[in-house]
This record gives C-alpha cells, sequence and structure tokens, in this order.
C-alpha cells in the first residue's frame, strides 16, 4: 500500500497511508475511534475505493475493474465486526454458497470443506441452525469459517470482537489465534492487546488517518515512540 | 375475516327480507335463477386469470425497472424515475382503453381483449411494484452486501441468492395488496368487452333489470375472491416466517 488516500466527501479519513504486510505477517492496527483503522483494511478489498495512491497484492496493483475484483476474490477474505451472516440461510448454506457459486464446487465438495471448516472453528454440530438460532460467538465463528471456505491467502478482521459479549470474545479470539498460528497472512483491527501481544509481529498504530507507529510487536508495547501512541496504550490496557 | 363475511352476508340477507329485493333472479332452487347464476360466475375464471397473469408480469417488469433505481449512475436512476412517474400518473382505465384502441394501431398488430386488458393492468401496476422492490432492497442492511462481496459473488448471485430472498420476504404483505388491487381493478377490463365478472354482471343486468340483486352478487364475488387471497398471503408469509426461523 502506498500513500493512499480516502475522502469521504470533505473528511479525510485516509491521508497518505502506507504499509508493506509479507505473507504470513500477522499484523494488528489500532488506534482511537475515527482514526481511519477501518476505512484501511476496507480499502485493501475494496469495500472502499481509494482515491489516491496504490494498493498491490500479491504483485496486482488494484484499479477499479474486474481483474483487480478477481484478485480481491482469490486472495482476500473478511470478517466484520457485526457478522454479517446470510440470515436466511443454514448455517452450512452461508459456508457453501461462495464456494459453489464462485468457485465452481460441487455441492458434496462445498459441504465436506464447509464442515471442515466448521469443525476447525469448533460448532460443526450447528450446521443446519440459522444463524439468528446461534449465539454471538458462534455467528462469528461461522462468519470466519464462511471466510476460510473460500480459502483466502489474506484475513482481514474488522474489530471481530466488538460487538460480542464479553463472556464470547475468547472463543473467537481462541479461534483467531489458531489461525494465526497455521500461517495466515492477517490484517485485524481490534482492541484486544492481550491477543495483539500474543500473534501479531508488527503494531500499527493509527490516528487521524495516519499510521503514526508501524513497528514490531514487542517494541511497541515496551517502547512506543510517539506520545498518542503511550497515551493510548496506557488508556486501553488494564491498570 | 370470517366475521367480516358472516356480517356482510348477514346484513345482505335481512335486507333481503324487505319487499324491495327480488333474489328470484339468482334463485339457485329455480332452473332460472340457477342459470342465471351460473352465467354470474362463469366470468371468474377469466378475472382470476387475468389478474394473476397481469401481476406475475408486472411484478418481473418492476423488478426490472427498480434495480436501475438502486444504481449509482444517473442515467439508470433516471429511466427508473422517468418510468415509475410516467405510468404511475396514467389512470387505468385510460391505461386499457390506450393500449386496446391505440397499441394495435401505433404497432400495426391486432392485440385481443385478454391480452390488452394483462397489458394494461401489467404496466399500470408495475410502476408500483418498482417502488415496492426499490424500498425492500434498500431496506437490506448494506453489511449484506459487503459479506457477499467477500465470498466471492458478483452482482446477480448477490441479488438472486442474498438480496432479493431477505427483500422478498420483506415486501411479501405489500405484494399482497397488489395482487388485491389487481383483483379489483381487472373489473375495469369489461369496458372493452372482456367476459369476466363485472362484464357478466352487466349483461345480466340489462337483460334480467334487477341491479341491486346483481350487483350485491358481484360485490361478493370479489369480497370471497380477496377473502382468499388474503388468506394465501398470511399462510404465506406464516410459513416463510417458519422456514427461515429469525
Amino acid at each position: 500500500m502506498q500513500s493512499v488516500s480516502k475522502f469521504f466527501g470533505s473528511f479525510q479519513a485516509l491521508n497518505s497511508v502506507s504499509i508493506d504486510v509479507r505473507l504470513g505477517e500477522r499484523v494488528v492496527v489500532c488506534g482511537p475511534s475515527g482514526s481511519g483503522k477501518s476505512t484501511l483494511i476496507r480499502c485493501i478489498n475494496q469495500l472502499e475505493k481509494h482515491d489516491e495512491g496504490s494498493i498491490t497484492i500479491d504483485g496486482h496493483p488494484l484499479q477499479h475493474n474486474k481483474k483487480s475484483l478477481q484478485v480481491i476474490h482469490d486472495n482476500i477474505g473478511m470478517v466484520f465486526q457485526q457478522f454479517n451472516l446470510f440470515p436466511h440461510l443454514s448455517v452450512l448454506d452461508n459456508l457453501t454458497l461462495g464456494p459453489i457459486r464462485s468457485r465452481g464446487m460441487s455441492k458434496k465438495q462445498a459441504n465436506e470443506l464447509a464442515m471442515q471448516y466448521l469443525e476447525r472453528v469448533r460448532i460443526p454440530e450447528q450446521a443446519a441452525k440459522y444463524p439468528s438460532q446461534l449465539s454471538g460467538g458462534q455467528q462469528q465463528r461461522v462468519a470466519i469459517a464462511r471466510s476460510l471456505c473460500m480459502e483466502p491467502k489474506i484475513m482481514l478482521f474488522d474489530e471481530p470482537t466488538s460487538a460480542l459479549d464479553p463472556e464470547m470474545i475468547n472463543e473467537v479470539l481462541d479461534v483467531m489465534v489458531e489461525l494465526a498460528e497455521s500461517g495466515m497472512t492477517m490484517i485485524c483491527v481490534t482492541h484486544e492487546m492481550g491477543f495483539a501481544r500474543r500473534v501479531a509481529d508488527t503494531m500499527v498504530f493509527m490516528d487521524h488517518g495516519q499510521i503514526i507507529e508501524n513497528t514490531n510487536t514487542a517494541k511497541f508495547f515496551d517502547s512506543p515512540e510517539s506520545e498518542r501512541c503511550q497515551e493510548f496504550l496506557q488508556q486501553i490496557l488494564p491498570h | 375475516m370470517t366475521r367480516v363475511l358472516f356480517i356482510t352476508l348477514m346484513a345482505v340477507l335481512l335486507s333481503a327480507c324487505s319487499s324491495d329485493w327480488g333474489w328470484y333472479v339468482v334463485n339457485p332452487t329455480t332452473p332460472k335463477g340457477m342459470t342465471n347464476l351460473k352465467f354470474l360466475l362463469s366470468g371468474l375464471g377469466y378475472t382470476v386469470l387475468l389478474s394473476v397473469t397481469a401481476i406475475v408480469i408486472s411484478i418481473i417488469i418492476g423488478l426490472l425497472v427498480a434495480l436501475p433505481g438502486l444504481s449509482k449512475n444517473r442515467l439508470l436512476k433516471g429511466f427508473n424515475r422517468t418510468y415509475v412517474e410516467l405510468v404511475r400518473a396514467v389512470p387505468i382505465l385510460v391505461m386499457i382503453l390506450w393500449v386496446y384502441y391505440g397499441l394495435p394501431q401505433l404497432l400495426s398488430v391486432t392485440i385481443t381483449v385478454f391480452w390488452a386488458g394483462v397489458i394494461a393492468l401489467a404496466l399500470s401496476d408495475s410502476a408500483f411494484e418498482a417502488e415496492i422492490f426499490r424500498a425492500g432492497i434498500q431496506s437490506i442492511d448494506k453489511g449484506q452486501y459487503e459479506a457477499s462481496h467477500t465470498v466471492a459473488l458478483g452482482y446477480v448471485d448477490t441479488m438472486r441468492f442474498i438480496i432479493l430472498p431477505q427483500a422478498i420476504k420483506r415486501i411479501l404483505p405489500a405484494l399482497g395488496n397488489q395482487l388485491v388491487y389487481m383483483l379489483k381493478m381487472s373489473s375495469l377490463v369489461s369496458v372493452i368487452g372482456m367476459q369476466e365478472l363485472t362484464r357478466k354482471a352487466n349483461e345480466l343486468v340489462v337483460t334480467e333489470y334487477r341491479p341491486l340483486e346483481i350487483y350485491t352478487i358481484l360485490l361478493l364475488e370479489y369480497l370471497v375472491l380477496i377473502l382468499i387471497v388474503s388468506a394465501g398471503v398470511r399462510w404465506l408469509e406464516r410459513r416463510m416466517e417458519t422456514d427461515i426461523a429469525r
């Protein structure tokens, strides 16, 4: 990502942001609300179209065209704060729709793949249920499994635990830790600093649409350089 | 609903006791009454066929008009607005007359009474269907489109598998309303000679001179038909509710 800027009307959500993420790298993005974290990762899969700068995925520069869309569809998965499961489809259908329709998989293959990922997020027994019958934590795990069924190279997480009741946060984080350990490239917007400390290779701190700090995890927590970042950490870390 | 029907029936029967009524024209126990009654009911098939064909076509046109209206493209949006505003402004009776007498001349084709009726009703209603679909689709959360994007679905698949199934469930009551409306408006097609319920009643009135009784029967025919439709729509709503189990 090179010098990427994004405007919402006259408001500048991203101000010339540059960041490189290696294959297999785990990046945690944090910062106060409205700092542009979500916009940053939403630009990566073009849910928001960037206005300036360039984004390159696996050697393909993203333009607003079909080929770029294909690159995104082939490589990037995303998990949302609000889960965004398809409420009218069963858990299994939520998982298999993508593989069947856009990967050309047979229903049988897709079902097997889906069950495999449901095992991995530890809720295979919920396959026949509808999203509304599951708890928040279970829904988010289904959402993670849905993304994994597309076998992406990069996973984006947009505050995946922020809409969850506290007792459900860990079941989702556990799944994410496992995913990180399996070598998945992850870019994760979250306020879960324990999780960040545990899995992140790189910490990115954003404020006012800019990347203030982009450093390895140990250094970030021990000796953050900028004052704003120090303040932020003091505010959110447990006393 | 059954209560409404019952009260209406009772009211009609009670007033029938007054000397002004002459139910003999449709008394099923006399051969003449039976013949008349059969004659009146013989329009039922056409009324239903006309309305159902028209509503199906109008739903298809409505959807095709609604989708451009949701686009960010100004031209497509303009098409949607223009269609809706123009078609909505034409009175149904005028539309029926124009399609039956005007359109054949314009295109130098012949159109049967039935198809003229279907086209006129479908066109008239399509503008309303378009607005219903647009509102229904707009009511679906943006996150559904985003999630669909993350599982690599294109526009057509997103609409077909994600957005429309949810939108249709929400607009089902409104679609039911339109079907009821269509059944009623189909009576207007009698003016171009369509042999449906209203036309039959008109013809019988001319020969029997008993407008009160005959039109009362006509009124009841529509009432029963529409109560059946309402019940059907409610059944469908309940079914979708349990299907989706939200």
